[in-house]
Order: C-alpha cells, then sequence, then structure tokens
C-alpha cells in the first residue's frame, strides 16, 4: 500500500455515513451467520436425538409419528442383550480392535522411525509403497488374501484381521511418520554426544516425544476395527460366533424385523463406545486428522 | 558425517578400495544399516507376504477361472470381455460407483468447506460446533446407515412425517426408491463430512490474514477474496480431498449393503446375499459389491480378481495423480 497519505484528503463528513451502514451490515451477517450455524448444527444433531429418543420408547410406539417417548423404557439396553448375543460380539470386537491396535504400534512405530529419521539408499521408495499400500483399496487384494488365510485354515475367525497388523500398517506408519519429522534432530544430536546409542536415541529421546502422533495412530486404529464391516463380514460372515459389534448390529433388524426402538438401542450402544473415547481424546485425534492432511 | 581420510601409507594396498571408509566408520555403517534394517524388517516382510504376493496373485488369477476348490484354471482375456460385453450387473454397478464419485465427493468437499468457513468465522462456540459437526463422521458406518434406514423409512420414519406435517404431499421412498436411494445414500455421506471439514478446517486456519486484509483493502469482495487469497493457499489440501474421496468412494461398501439388505428386509449375511444384493433394482448394487458377491457368494474368483484388477488400475491412477501433483506427502523427506 503506497497511498499513506490518501486517508488526509478524504473528507471526514463523508466518511462517516459510509460507516454507519458497515457496522449494521455486519451486524446482521453476524446474525446470520450464527443463525445458519446453530440450523446446521440441530440438523446434524438430530439423527443421534432421534436415535436416542426412539431407542427408549415402547415397540408400539417407534412406529408411530410421535417424537417425544410416552414411557422411558430404559430396559430396552437391557432387552437388546437378550434378542442377541451383544456380550459375544462385544468380546469379539474387543479382541479385535485392542489386538489390532497393539500389534500395529509394535510393528508401525519402528518403521515410521526408520523412514522419517534414518537416512538409508532406498527410503523414498519404501515411502512411496507405504503411500500405495495405504491408498489401494482393500478389495484389490481381498481374493488371494483370502485363498491364503482359507489354506492356512484361519477363515472363520478374526485373525486374518488382527494378525496383518504385526507386520506394519500402511496408514499408522503414514501417520507417526508426519509426526516424527517435525521433531528437531537437536534432540537426537544431543543425545548422541552424550554417547547415547541409536536404539536409545529412538526409546529415550524421540519416542516419547511421539506420544501424541501414537496415541492418534492407536485412536484411528482402533476406531477403523470397531466399524469395520467388510472385514469381518468377508473372514466370520458364515462363522456367527465370532462376528463383531457392526456385523451382529447390521443383522440384528433381521432377527426382529419391526421392532425399530430395540434397533435403535443395539445402534446407540454400539455408537456410545467411540463418541466416548472420541470426547476423551478429542485433541489427539483431531490432531492426527489434520497431520494426515495438512503438511507443506 | 565427515571422513576424515587416513594416510596411505597406514593403508595395506590390497584394501585400498575398502580403506576409504576407516573401519570404526565401516562398523557403525554396518551398525546403522542393520539397525534400519531391523525397524523395517517387519513391514517389509508385511509388504511381501500382503502386498506385493496378492497384487500380483491377483493378475494371475484374473486370467483364470478358480473357484478355490479345483487348481486355477487359464482363460485368457474371457473374464475380462464377460465383464464388457455379458454381464449386465457389472455395468450396472460400474454406473452406481461412478455415480457416486461424480456426486458425492465434490458435494461433500463443498458442504465441508462451507461448514468450515462457517466455524471459523464463529469465535464463541466454534469448537463445540467443531465436535458437532465432526461426531457424524465418527459413527460406525452400520449404525449410522441403520440410523437413516430408521429416519428415512417411507412409512414411519421422522423425515416423511416432518414432509406430511409441512404439507408435502408426495410420500418419497427414499431407500427403496431405485431413483431415490443413491441421493439418500448421499445425504448419509454429507452427514459424515466430518474427516474433510476437519482437514480443511486445520489449512483455512493457515490462511495468511495479511492476504485477506491486503485484498479487503484493494477493494475485493467475498467471493474475489475466496478465489484469490483462500484457493490457491487450500488447492493442495483440496486436491488431497478430492482423491482420497475418489478412493473412497471406489470402495464404498458398507452403506449401500446395509441400506439395501434393511430396505429389502433381507440379511446381508447368510441366506438372501445373492438375490437381493443391491435393491432397490440394483440402484445400491456398487462396484465391490458386485465384486464380493461374485467372488465369496458365487465362488468366481477369478471373475472377482478381474474386477479388482480394473479398481486397481483406476484407484492407482487417481492415486498417482495425487502423489505426483502434491508435495504433500513427501514434506520434509530432506530435512530428516
Amino acid at each position: 500500500m503506497t497511498t499513506v497519505d490518501l486517508p488526509v484528503a478524504v473528507p471526514a463528513p463523508v466518511r462517516a455515513p459510509l460507516r454507519q451502514p458497515g457496522r449494521r451490515r455486519r451486524l446482521l451477517t453476524f446474525i446470520a451467520e450464527h443463525a445458519i450455524a446453530i440450523a446446521l448444527a440441530l440438523m446434524f444433531l438430530a439423527p443421534f436425538v432421534f436415535i436416542a429418543l426412539t431407542a427408549v420408547m415402547t415397540n408400539t410406539q417407534a412406529l408411530t409419528p410421535d417424537v417425544w417417548p410416552n414411557s422411558w423404557r430404559f430396559d430396552n439396553f437391557v432387552e437388546v442383550f437378550r434378542t442377541a448375543p451383544m456380550l459375544r460380539y462385544l468380546t469379539n470386537s474387543l479382541l479385535y480392535s485392542v489386538l489390532a491396535t497393539g500389534f500395529m504400534l509394535l510393528s508401525s512405530i519402528p518403521a515410521a522411525y526408520a523412514l522419517a529419521r534414518l537416512r538409508w539408499r532406498g527410503r523414498n521408495l519404501a515411502f512411496m509403497a507405504v503411500l500405495v499400500m495405504m491408498m489401494l483399496p482393500p478389495q484389490v487384494t481381498v481374493v488371494p488374501m483370502y485363498v491364503l488365510w482359507a489354506r492356512w485354515e484361519l477363515t472363520g475367525t478374526l485373525w486374518p484381521l488382527i494378525l496383518p497388523n504385526l507386520l506394519g500398517d500402511a496408514f499408522s506408519i503414514f501417520l507417526i511418520r508426519q509426526f516424527l519429522l517435525t521433531i528437531p534432530e537437536e534432540y537426537a544430536d544431543a543425545a548422541r554426544c552424550d554417547g547415547c546409542s541409536e536404539l536409545r536415541v529412538m526409546l529415550q529421546i524421540i519416542l516419547p516425544l511421539a506420544k501424541p502422533a501414537i496415541a492418534a495412530a492407536a485412536l484411528f486404529m482402533f476406531f477403523l476395527t470397531w466399524n469395520d464391516y467388510f472385514g469381518p463380514l468377508l473372514y466370520t460372515g458364515e462363522n456367527a460366533n465370532n462376528w463383531t459389534l457392526a456385523l451382529g448390529l447390521a443383522n440384528f433388524r433381521d432377527l426382529h424385523r419391526v421392532q425399530w426402538n430395540l434397533t435403535m438401542a443395539a445402534t446407540l450402544l454400539v455408537m456410545a463406545p467411540v463418541i466416548v473415547l472420541f470426547f476423551f481424546a478429542q485433541k489427539a485425534f483431531v490432531r492426527g486428522v489434520t497431520l494426515t492432511g495438512v503438511k507443506g | 558425517m565427515t571422513t576424515v581420510a587416513l594416510p596411505a601409507v597406514f593403508v595395506p594396498a590390497a584394501t585400498r578400495r575398502l580403506a576409504r571408509t576407516p573401519a570404526p566408520l565401516r562398523r557403525k555403517r554396518r551398525k546403522h544399516r542393520l539397525f534400519v534394517l531391523a525397524l523395517m524388517a517387519p513391514w517389509l516382510l508385511g509388504f511381501c507376504i500382503f502386498f506385493v504376493y496378492p497384487l500380483i496373485a491377483t493378475v494371475w488369477f484374473s486370467f483364470t477361472r478358480y473357484n478355490l476348490l479345483s487348481p486355477p484354471e487359464f482363460i485368457g482375456l474371457r473374464n475380462y470381455t464377460f465383464f464388457f460385453t455379458s454381464d449386465p450387473y457389472g455395468l450396472q454397478s460400474v454406473r452406481n460407483t461412478l455415480w457416486l464419485v461424480i456426486f458425492v465427493v465434490p458435494i461433500r468437499i463443498l458442504f465441508a468447506l462451507l461448514i468450515a468457513q462457517l466455524v471459523i468465522r464463529i469465535k464463541r462456540g466454534g469448537s463445540l460446533l467443531r465436535t458437532i459437526f465432526y461426531l457424524p463422521a465418527l459413527a460406525p458406518p452400520v449404525a449410522a446407515t441403520l440410523a437413516f434406514c430408521y429416519l428415512f423409512n417411507p412409512a414411519t420414519g421422522p423425515v416423511n412425517q416432518a414432509l406430511a406435517k409441512l404439507g408435502f404431499g408426495v410420500q418419497p421412498l427414499w431407500f427403496s426408491d431405485p431413483a431415490l436411494a443413491k441421493p439418500t445414500l448421499l445425504i448419509l455421506t454429507v452427514w459424515g463430512l466430518g474427516d474433510v471439514m476437519v482437514i480443511l478446517l486445520a489449512v483455512l486456519l493457515q490462511v495468511p490474514v495479511e492476504q485477506y486484509e491486503a485484498a479487503h483493502l484493494d477493494g475485493a469482495n467475498v467471493l474475489q477474496r475466496f478465489r484469490y487469497v483462500t484457493l490457491p493457499f487450500i488447492s493442495p489440501v483440496l486436491l488431497f480431498a478430492a482423491v482420497t474421496g475418489v478412493i473412497q468412494m471406489l470402495q464404498f461398501f458398507t452403506q449401500a449393503a446395509v441400506a439395501s439388505s434393511v430396505a429389502s428386509g433381507v440379511a446381508p449375511v447368510g441366506g438372501g446375499l445373492g438375490e437381493r444384493l443391491g435393491y432397490p433394482d440394483n440402484a445400491m448394487l456398487t462396484f465391490p459389491i458386485w465384486l464380493y458377491s461374485k467372488g465369496f457368494a458365487s465362488f468366481q474368483l477369478g471373475y472377482a480378481c478381474a474386477m479388482a484388477v480394473m479398481l486397481f488400475v483406476v484407484s492407482f491412477a487417481f492415486a498417482a495423480v495425487l502423489l505426483r501433483k502434491s508435495r504433500v506427502f513427501l514434506y520434509g523427506a530432506e530435512q530428516a
């Protein structure tokens, strides 16, 4: 801006009436923005509210236009466990999510560390491979994988979904690597000067600093496996003993065709752990999301 | 690393080539290589077993007839020619998936961008709003789809009830109407736009404020400011969102499978998988659903592999665009 002395040239009486509509306009946009935001927020929340309200209705009321429950039937949630083996599904889901997450951390943190903080020939190539692995749809390799697990007689169980995590998960490697890049090398150099071995630099200096990314990766993995439908359907579809919550929920309605109240109660039960976990770890989570998409 | 060259006198002639790096350093380098190898070994093994091998096997199976019981039998390009000439469901599934790519991806990004802009402008309660808009993205897809099946169920669903109260004569069938099934899926995916929104939110917060002010002083209006200041700044992230969105839509399975099975009243696993898949009128038969049903309901594994190869080619093309066009990923590759 080179026109420094222009304001002096503008007569004061002209500026005053110009400002007035500006302020009013600002107030109007303020009101409009807030109104739109609140309306949208209510629309985004509405499905949750309807699920929750329907979940505590009687079965007959769930089929009526009523929005508000006449009587609050909280024992619907107990009923859900009686009508379907939800506890078994829950155990299976926990087995899948916890083991997959634990295994993923064991195998992916070292790989992410090597990709981010060590120099070696072929590193960029390996990283490209990680990215391609991350981006390709799982359906591309699904047939030979199924044949492989069938040969090892593990189809019908959740192990085909858990065990591969022992050998690294591309997305988690990517996520943790992106964070490790942001840690200044000075920390490591200082430790090296004090005679630290490379292993100790990794375990005692760098990885403790990477806790937020590791937490985010673990959360993502937990959510991914908890929400997974395709994997359990493929491998445990024919064996209802090993169904996860997602699979059990998808089949819940068929058992109880018109019982929307119980279906919604079950839906709420499956959603709840994810949402509770999110509220506890919101910061790590949002940080993880942005780490994957916004850098550079 | 600076290598201090030893005087040649100390080095026996026979080992001169090796001697360029002194022994302690060589040992150190070998140790370094072993360290890297140890760290990368699990991933490398996984890459071979769970990626390279199945990729090659998929291509090989795609030229065969294979049903898991008898060994694969080579039939050349027959799987491919059959798909393009005599599989009406296959082509329908391509059309459906294409519809999802064309409509869902841009609409989700557009809404996510608008909402992100709105959330940024609201000072008080902004973080609460962010959480509310993000929440649906967390809902397990099966649960979210079931919820929408209830909300949009034609007879007693709250949506149709509301339409009736507002005086609309028509009561849309939503998931049960071949023409509306995919648009209803679109609504479901727009509801879950939180993942895109959070990314856009993060980058929008980084747009330099001075540039805004400068544009403002130059008399640029809201749209111009967006076009000339915001858009160039966020375009790499938009590209990221678009490409990952396309790849997500290419593998769109859960919501369509659950919605069509619930709306048709048949369980997605067990009995009726074959016949009622893609209800209504194959409107929700996406490419991966057809692949799944070909491979694992009728066990035509060779045919499913041919479809997998097509999926691979298309998604790899999109992935390559992203990998080439943006330095988003390789950021910092030089600094470590």
